[in-house]
């Protein structure tokens, strides 16, 4: 894709996908970090907490499907996420039904030593069952037409 | 018992993790569903001239969010939280994230603390993510 073709779908949101928080997925993500914090494992730890419930890690949101942009057609190489930005606005529990969406808010061309490269940023949002947005997210994903390495 | 108070300049209790093992970039990738085969398959990543696999900028930045849940425990809030990726971390890495108060405002029986954090390969050596967040804990 070229800029021309990423700037057709600017603002146009993925329909939001469900969600359904696990715990098995949350103690999953948090072993894989190296993260021993119990409100991630221990039930009768997270019980006793205002939570209630096993808590989710700040970057888990990461696991979510958000759906698809229709036209949208991501490179698989090439891609170096450049930056990642969340607003939290409720916390995210094991038993939660979330719906996940995304959209392409913003596209730029840009040229630097890397060569010709494409910015984008998304912005992912997360809201509960009862509509209320529980986290937003922005990344910034730089894409270079030419192809090569990625960080 | 009172709780910490925050001033600008103070520095937020270090973490420093166990070296990145391959093993780690194989969970991570399963654990998130980010199956790039630069953060697994040594030949691919090395035919996309990055040398060998690299892990995950979103794992780094899991180690900054461990630091910031420790700090803020379990009674405050993480408000917001945001990193560049700045350089890559490989197989074999020691990351220690580190980061020092910038702001700090009373509301509503909570203190509302701003930080620059970042995690690094050794203290002094290049950060290999920078960022900022803002948490709140309450005052007592």
């Amino acid at each position: 894709m070229e800029l021309a073709d990423f700037e057709r779908l600017l603002g146009v949101w993925s329909k939001p996908v469900k969600n359904e928080v696990e715990k098995g997925a949350i103690r999953k993500f948090a072993d894989a970090i190296g993260d021993p914090n119990p409100l991630y494992y221990d039930e009768e730890r997270a019980a006793q907490s205002r939570f209630g419930r096993l808590v989710a890690p700040p970057t888990f949101s990461r696991t979510f499907d958000y759906g698809v942009i229709p036209g949208l057609e991501m490179p698989t190489e090439g891609l170096i996420h450049g930056e990642m930005f969340y607003t939290y606005y409720k916390p995210i529990l094991a038993g939660d039904v979330l719906y996940a969406s995304f959209a392409l808010t913003d596209v730029k061309e840009r040229s630097g030593k890397l060569g010709r490269m494409i910015l984008l940023v998304f912005t992912y949002k997360v809201e509960n069952e009862a509509g209320e947005l529980v986290q937003e997210a922005k990344s910034i994903v730089i894409y270079r037409p030419e192809g090569g390495g990625a960080k | 018992m009172t709780a910490k108070r925050y001033q600008p300049g103070d520095h937020l209790t270090p973490l420093t993790k166990p070296p990145v093992t391959k093993i780690q970039l194989v969970k991570y990738s399963g654990a998130s569903g980010d199956f790039n085969p630069i953060h697994t398959v040594e030949e691919f990543a090395k035919e996309a001239g990055l040398g060998g696999v690299i892990a995950h900028g979103m794992l780094t930045m899991g180690f900054v969010a461990q630091m910031l849940t420790d700090e803020i425990g379990e009674e405050g809030d993480l408000l917001s939280f945001g990193v560049r990726f700045v350089d890559m971390v490989r197989p074999g890495d020691i990351i220690t994230c580190d980061g020092v108060v910038q702001e700090v405002k009373e509301e509503e029986g909570y203190q509302v603390v701003t930080c620059d954090v970042w995690a690094q390969k050794s203290p002094g050596d290049v950060r290999v993510v920078q960022g900022t967040a803002t948490f709140r804990k309450p005052l007592t």
